[in-house]
C-alpha cells in the first residue's frame, strides 16, 4: 500500500503537470480558430452528454498541422531554431568544459566558492541580463567602444540584431547548465585513473583524451540536453537581441498566440516542437540502453 | 649458504637494480620518508611492511614517478631516475584500488599500455591474449570491469601492469580487497607469475603473513624509516629491535638487566627471576635489555621442568584458535606471558584450565636479547 502511494505521487505529478496540459494543447491544436473567448471552437460541453461528446469529436481535425506544412515559414523556423540550438550547444560545450575542468582541478577549499560564482547570475532577472547584453553589444556599446579604444577595429561592428548576438546570449545564459553536470562528473573522477594512464605510458595530454574525456561523457550528455532543449524553443533572446532575419520557432509561436491570436495554429506549432525534441531524446536513450545491454 | 639459493643481497659483487640513497620526502613540514637507504636486486620479491601511514605508498610513488624525493636520489639499473617522467619509466604499478578504466573492456584495459608503447599494432592482440591466459581470464575479455568479480578485477589489474613487461612491478596492497581464502590462493599465483617472468616485484602490505609468504626479503618500516631488512625467517627469528619483534607475529617481551655476560651466554635479571639467553655479543653488566621470546617456543607444564628457564604462574585466559591454543599465564609479579600449544589432542583432554598453577619454560636458545 505504502509502496503504491510512493509510486503514485510522481505519476500524479507527471499527469497533472505534463499530460493534462499536453492534452489541452493537443485539443486546441485540433480545433478551429474562432472570434470568441476562448478564441477557438469546438468547446467541450459536459451537459450535452454522450451525443454532445461525439459531436465535439467530429469537429476536431488536422487542418492546422496541414497548414504548417503548406507555409514554408514554419519549417524554415524549425530548421533555423535547430541550427541555432545545435551551434550554440556546441559552443557552450567548448566554453563550458574547460571551465568545469578548471573548477574540478582547483583546490578543494575553493570549489564551493567557484560553484557559487557560476550560479550567481541566476540571482538577477533573466530579462535584465539580456537587456544588459543590448548595452554591451550595440554599435555604441561597451564591446565596440573597447575594441575601438584598443585599436583592433576602426569602425563599430554590427553585432546586435544578428545571429551572433543570439549565440552570445544563449551561451551566456545556459553555460551554468553545461558546467554543473560536467563539473559533477569530473569532480568524482578518481585521480588514480589518470595516474594509471600515466603509469602505462600516456602523457598528460593523452591521458586527458583517453581517460578524462570518455569518463566525463555522462556529464557532457546531460549538459548538452540541458542547453539544447531550452535553446530550441528560446523566445526572449532572439526577440530582444536577434535581427529581423533571425528566425526562431519560439518567436513564431509567440506571434501566432499574441499577434494573430490564432491559438489552434500556435498549439500545433508547440506540439510539433515537442515531438522534435522528444523523439530524438527517446531514440537516444533507447540506443544507450541497448548499448548497456550489449555490454552485459 | 649453498650457491643455488637466491640471495643476491649477500653477494657483494651483485649490483642492486633499485637503489634508494638517503631519500627523504616531506609534505610541508611533515616527513613521510626519512633519510631512507634501500637496495633491491633483480628478480627479488621485495615486501614492505609497516603500520598505516609509515610511508610505504609514498616510497612506491617516488619510484613510479608520481612524487619526487625532497632529498636524496633513486637509481634504477644505475641510472638516476629523477629526470625521467612517470610515463617513461620502465616501472609499472598495480594500484590499491586497481584503477581499471571503467569505460574499457578487460582486453582494452590490458592493451591500454601496449597501444602507447612502440609495440607494433599487429603484436598487441597476441600479447593481450597471452596476458589473459596468464591470469586465466580469456572468457572475460569482452566484459567491462564492473561486470566481473573483485578477484577477477585484481587479476586484470595484474595483467595490465605486467603487459608492458616492466623491469619493476610495484604492487600497493594488491590483495587487501580479497577475502582470506582467495587472498591465499592469489599469493601463490603471484609467486608463480613472479618466478616465471623474473620481474622484480615490490609489494606493500599490512598483512605480515602475506609478506612472509611471498617475499624473498621483507623490510619493516616505521615513521618513514626502515627498521630492518631481512629474509622472512631471519626477521621472525632474529628481529633487531623490539619494534620489529612486536610487529612481526606475537612475542613476549621481558625487560631486565644484564648481570653477567660472555660472547655466547648471558644472564638477565628481571622481576620474576633470572633468564639465561644468547646475547648478540658480549654485553656490559647492568645494560638494560629486553628479552623476546615467541609464544610457540614457550612450553607449559604442571610440574617444574628440570632444565632451561622456568617461571611459575597461573592460567589467566585461553584463546582457542582451532589448530592452536594460546595460554595467557600471569606470573607472581603480575606479568602476562603467552604460550602457544598445538592442539594435537581433542579439546576435552586438555590438561590444564583457567586458574590452574602452571610452569612456563623455554630453552636458553629460544629467545633473543634486544638492546634497542
Ligand atoms: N600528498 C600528500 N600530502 C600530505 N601528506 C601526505 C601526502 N601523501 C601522504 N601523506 C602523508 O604521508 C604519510 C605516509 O603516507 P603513505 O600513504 O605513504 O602511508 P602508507 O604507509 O602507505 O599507509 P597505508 O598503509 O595506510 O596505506 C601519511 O601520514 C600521510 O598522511
Ligand atoms: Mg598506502
Amino acid at each position: 500500500m505504502r509502496r503504491a502511494v510512493v509510486i503514485l505521487i510522481p505519476y500524479l505529478w507527471l499527469v497533472a503537470l505534463f499530460l493534462v496540459p499536453f492534452g489541452i494543447v493537443l485539443k486546441i491544436s485540433l480545433s478551429d480558430i474562432a472570434t470568441a473567448i476562448p478564441p477557438y471552437t469546438p468547446n467541450f460541453d459536459f451537459s450535452a452528454g454522450w451525443a454532445g461528446f461525439k459531436e465535439f469529436l467530429s469537429q476536431l481535425d488536422f487542418e492546422n498541422f496541414i497548414w504548417l506544412t503548406e507555409d514554408d515559414l514554419y519549417w524554415k523556423a524549425y530548421l533555423s531554431s535547430l541550427k541555432i540550438a545545435i551551434i550554440s550547444t556546441i559552443l557552450t560545450l567548448l566554453a563550458g568544459f574547460p571551465i568545469a575542468y578548471a573548477m574540478a582541478q582547483a583546490p578543494k577549499e575553493w570549489q564551493p566558492t567557484l560553484m557559487m560564482l557560476i550560479i550567481l547570475p541566476f540571482w538577477t532577472s533573466f530579462l535584465i541580463r539580456v537587456y544588459a547584453w543590448m548595452g554591451i553589444l550595440s554599435t555604441e556599446g561597451f564591446l565596440n567602444q573597447f575594441l575601438l579604444w584598443i585599436g583592433l577595429i576602426d569602425s563599430p561592428l554590427q553585432i546586435l540584431n544578428t545571429d551572433w548576438a543570439v549565440y552570445i546570449a544563449i551561451i551566456y545564459t545556459y553555460i551554468p547548465f553545461m558546467i554543473l553536470p560536467i563539473y559533477a562528473t569530473l569532480e568524482k573522477l578518481d585521480p588514480s585513473y589518470l595516474e594509471a594512464a600515466e603509469d602505462l605510458g600516456c602523457s598528460r595530454t593523452q591521458a586527458f583524451w583517453s581517460v578524462t574525456v570518455p569518463l566525463s561523457k555522462p556529464g557532457v550528455i546531460a549538459g548538452c540536453f540541458l542547453v539544447f532543449i531550452p535553446a530550441v524553443g528560446e523566445f526572449v533572446i532572439p526577440s530582444l537581441l536577434g535581427g529581423s532575419k533571425t528566425l526562431m520557432i519560439g518567436k513564431v509561436l509567440w506571434d501566432e498566440f499574441f499577434a494573430n491570436r490564432d491559438w489552434p495554429v500556435a498549439s500545433a506549432v508547440a506540439i510539433i516542437l515537442l515531438l522534435i525534441l522528444v523523439i530524438p531524446i527517446v531514440l537516444f536513450q533507447k540506443q544507450q540502453e541497448r548499448q548497456q545491454e550489449a555490454d552485459s | 649458504m649453498s650457491a643455488d639459493v637466491f640471495a643476491p643481497w649477500e653477494n657483494p659483487k651483485e649490483t642492486p637494480l633499485i637503489r634508494f640513497e638517503n631519500v627523504t620526502k616531506r609534505f610541508g613540514d611533515f616527513t613521510a620518508v626519512d633519510n631512507l637507504t634501500l637496495d633491491i636486486y633483480e628478480r627479488e620479491f621485495f615486501a614492505l611492511l609497516g603500520a598505516s601511514g609509515c610511508g610505504k605508498t609514498t616510497l612506491m610513488r617516488m619510484l613510479a614517478g608520481f612524487e619526487s624525493p625532497t632529498e636524496g636520489r633513486i637509481t634504477l639499473a644505475g641510472e638516476d631516475i629523477a629526470p625521467i617522467p612517470a610515463n617513461k619509466r620502465p616501472v609499472n604499478m598495480m594500484f590499491q584500488s586497481y584503477a581499471l578504466f571503467p569505460h574499457l573492456s578487460v582486453a582494452d584495459n590490458i592493451a591500454f599500455g601496449l597501444k602507447r608503447s612502440d609495440m607494433p599494432a599487429s603484436e598487441i592482440d597476441g600479447r593481450v591474449d597471452e596476458m589473459l591466459g596468464m591470469v586465466q581470464l580469456r572468457q572475460f575479455a569482452k566484459r567491462k570491469p564492473h561486470q566481473i568479480s573483485g578477484g577477477q578485477r585484481q587479476r586484470v589489474a595484474l595483467a595490465r601492469s605486467l603487459a608492458k613487461n616492466p623491469k619493476v612491478l610495484l604492487l600497493d596492497e594488491p590483495l587487501a580487497a580479497l577475502d582470506k581464502k582467495l587472498r591465499q590462493e592469489t599469493q601463490f599465483e603471484l609467486m608463480d607469475i613472479q618466478e616465471k617472468l623474473g620481474t622484480t616485484f615490490m609489494i606493500v602490505t599490512h598483512d605480515q603473513e602475506e609478506a612472509m609468504t611471498v617475499a624473498s626479503r621483507v623490510a619493516v618500516m616505521n615513521t618513514g624509516q626502515i627498521k630492518q631488512i631481512a629474509t622472512p625467517d631471519a626477521i621472525y627469528e632474529r628481529p633487531n629491535s623490539s619494534y620489529v619483534a612486536d610487529f612481526i607475529g606475537e612475542v613476549n617481551l621481558i625487560d631486565g638487566k644484564i648481570t653477567s655476560s660472555t660472547e655466547k651466554s648471558c644472564k638477565i635479571a628481571w622481576q620474576g627471576g633470572t633468564i639465561t639467553a644468547q646475547p648478540p655479543s658480549k654485553l656490559k653488566k647492568d645494560t638494560e635489555v629486553r628479552f623476546a621470546v615467541r609464544p610457540e617456543k614457550v612450553s607449559i607444564a604442571t610440574a617444574k621442568p628440570k632444565s632451561g628457564n622456568a617461571v611459575q604462574g597461573k592460567v589467566l585466559d585461553i584463546a582457542y584458535l582451532g589448530n592452536i591454543s594460546t595460554y595467557y599465564v600471569e606470573t607472581a609479579t603480575g606479568q602476562t606471558i603467552k604460550a602457544q600449544i598445538a592442539n594435537a589432542r581433542r579439546l576435552s583432554r586438555r590438561s590444564f584450565t583457567w586458574e590452574d598453577p602452571v610452569w612456563l619454560s623455554w630453552s636458553d636458545t629460544a629467545g633473543i636479547v634486544l638492546t634497542e
